[in-house]
């Protein structure tokens, strides 16, 4: 066996890895019950499922003769960005009451998410009952 | 059976994965319930066309769909991070 022959065996493998990630992470997605569970899964398919499929890319333009590193770059840009657009998601899901409130943090102030009048109790200034649910927050 | 064909066995099985992959996130953004699933849902299809660009790549063995997988992960955080700060905010830039 030549050393192509091994590194088109590692793309393979990487390639069967990366498309059990996704399938996972995509089955997830339509499993789970409730907004931030379902916000769990899909995570793994951006960060585990394009890393192995990147990564076969790599050792594919390997085995080609052509080594190539610029996969590194999607791997590491998406590796910065999956947990960003998760807590954006996550405060989304928070700020239209679609899970639980979180727990107040300490201080008077509350989340910055929730209106400051619905999680500091007696503080507000609005009566309650008023508060429409999907109203958006200035 | 050789490396070769082993991989282009494995090529296939992962593009058919990316297309379930697909399917399955876009009967998720149908179903929703919630808003946020939604844009969960729209950021995994986005992902998902990424893989499907690099292992289009993969199969043709050339790099020039590097930029374009770049492109597609910059575009699907940009319009997911713009969807959110559009529910959260009302607005995308104040």
């Amino acid at each position: 066996m030549t050393l192509a022959d091994l590194a088109m065996l590692l793309t393979a493998l990487f390639l069967l890895i990366g498309s059990a990630f996704v399938l996972i992470g995509v089955a997830g997605l339509l499993k789970f019950d409730g907004p931030m569970t379902r916000l769990h899964a899909p995570t793994k398919v951006g960060t585990i499922g394009i890393g192995m499929l990147l990564l076969a890319s790599m050792t594919n333009a390997a085995a080609l003769g052509e080594p190539s590193f610029h996969e590194v770059l999607i791997m590491a840009f998406l590796f910065v960005t999956a947990p960003v657009s998760a807590n954006f998601i996550a405060k989304v899901n928070i700020h239209r009451r679609d899970c639980d409130p979180p727990p107040k943090p300490p201080g008077a102030r509350g989340w910055a998410t929730l209106k400051p009048t619905e999680d500091a109790a007696g503080a507000g200034d609005r009566p309650a009952g008023q508060d429409d649910p999907d109203a958006v927050a200035r | 059976m050789s490396a070769a064909a082993l991989l282009d066995i494995m090529i296939v099985v992962s593009m058919v994965a990316l297309l379930i992959g697909s399917v399955l996130s876009m009967l998720r953004l149908a179903l929703g319930p919630t808003t946020g699933d939604r844009i969960l849902a729209l950021d995994t299809m986005v992902i998902n066309a990424l893989g499907l660009v690099v292992v289009l790549g993969i199969y043709q063995g050339v790099q020039v769909y590097f930029e374009v997988a770049l492109l597609i992960a910059m575009l699907g955080f940009v319009s997911t991070v713009a969807l959110a700060r559009f529910l959260l905010r009302g607005d995308i830039i104040e």
